[in-house]
């Protein structure tokens, strides 16, 4: 440290020359685009809304969020927005129910580009076990979502990945490898449309096309 | 808490004012109950409120219930309270469903108990029972373009199916 110190001096006098001032420059400077510049910013000052819409915003987003110990500080968005206009991440936090869809709608609208949205424990993703009359099942059927955070409520540990997942994606370098990792292909679930317990043929199509380019990759 | 005995002599002194009004009393859980023909709520409850020694002023809860397939099919409940002696009493109106097109219809208590107003509203925005003399009878919970009444045992539970690889597999 304290070397690199002497030879930052030196070399603000003025007296680094050569191959030494080369090493030096070559030591400091980063080469990049200015996408990748632009999305590396974005991806680590995020403004979350500040937003809750049930017992997800009293389990998680405290837990995950606010408090020390796991502290979403770490990743540059600790700064919560009261005012959709200044923010660019939603967090949907809980069950959305027919009434307050066309107000988080709204909210979504007044959000400024570029701007994302997770939706945080099984009932904004699917209705959860709400599966009835009141509740819209998956808040994907009236805004689009970037990342679901699975769980009833989610650990705070998953809020973050989620939330490392959604840096990624801001990046342009989607994190899908994992079905990879875990040797899992083939564990995919299907929507209806095929014959009993297997994809359409559509479906088995884009299927092995994406499976070419992830493990080619 | 009236006792049996007393509920019975309350009967008997409605029957005097208003003849054929109370269809039944029940007790059950320590607590009484008069079942009551829905054209003689207003005259019941003014009663309860009003006759001396009653003193039932203070309306803790209304709300409805269906009881399908019984018959008559709605109820909507009045919790009495008397605050002096802390007892209450519960009066049911019983409604007999009137069919697919209409919707059953009871007397507005808003003039006796003015907080029955939005009591009277979610009643309506759940069960489709329509209280007359109402000032302002519109869904209070519910969206007010919302079609149906949700609380009602016909209705549908909605929802979807989840497309899990075992439910298309056994039930797909």
């Amino acid at each position: 440290m304290r070397s690199r110190q002497l030879r930052a001096r030196d070399m603000l006098r003025g007296d680094l020359e050569g191959e030494e001032l080369e090493r030096y420059v070559e030591e400091r400077v980063v080469m990049t685009n200015f996408d990748k510049m632009l999305g590396w910013a974005r991806s680590n000052s995020i403004f979350p809304l500040t937003f809750g819409l049930a017992c997800c915003a009293i389990e998680g987003i405290p837990m995950a969020a606010v408090t020390a110990r796991y502290d979403i500080a770490r990743f540059g968005a600790e700064a919560g927005r009261a005012s959709p206009r200044q923010a660019d991440l939603i967090i949907l936090s809980g069950r959305v129910s027919i009434k307050m869809a066309p107000i988080i709608r709204r909210l979504y609208d007044q959000m400024l580009e570029p701007k994302w949205a997770i939706s945080m424990g099984a009932c904004s993703s699917s209705g959860g076990m709400f599966s009835n009359y009141a509740v819209v099942q998956g808040a994907e059927k009236f805004m689009p979502i970037d990342v679901h955070v699975p769980g009833c409520p989610p650990r705070p540990e998953a809020v973050l990945y989620g939330f490392t997942k959604l840096q990624r994606k801001i990046q342009g370098n989607p994190d899908q490898g994992w079905r990879a990792r875990y040797g899992a292909h083939g564990t995919e679930e299907w929507a209806r449309g095929g014959p009993r317990g297997e994809p359409s043929a559509e479906a088995a199509k884009a299927y092995l096309a994406a499976r070419e380019l992830i493990v080619s990759a | 808490m009236p006792d049996a005995p007393g509920l019975e002599l309350i009967r008997g002194e409605i029957e005097q004012d208003h003849p054929g009004a109370v269809l039944d009393t029940g007790f059950e859980h320590g607590c009484a109950s008069l079942a009551i023909d829905p054209a003689h709520v207003l005259g019941v409850l003014g009663w309860l409120r009003d006759a001396p020694g009653q003193g039932y002023r203070f309306l803790s809860s209304l709300h409805a219930a269906d009881y399908l397939p019984a018959e008559p099919r709605f109820a909507v409940h009045y919790e009495l309270l008397n605050r002096d002696r802390v007892e209450r009493i519960r009066v049911k109106a019983l409604l007999a469903d009137p069919g697919e097109d209409s919707l059953p219809e009871i007397d507005s208590c808003v003039e006796l108990f003015p907080t029955a107003e939005f009591q009277e509203r979610e009643a309506y925005d759940f069960f489709g029972i329509v209280f007359n003399g109402h000032p302002d009878l519109t869904r209070i919970l519910l969206p007010e373009d919302y079609v149906g009444w949700p609380q009602r045992r016909d209705f549908p539970v909605g929802g979807e199916p989840v497309t899990f690889t075992y439910n298309e597999r056994n039930y797909g």
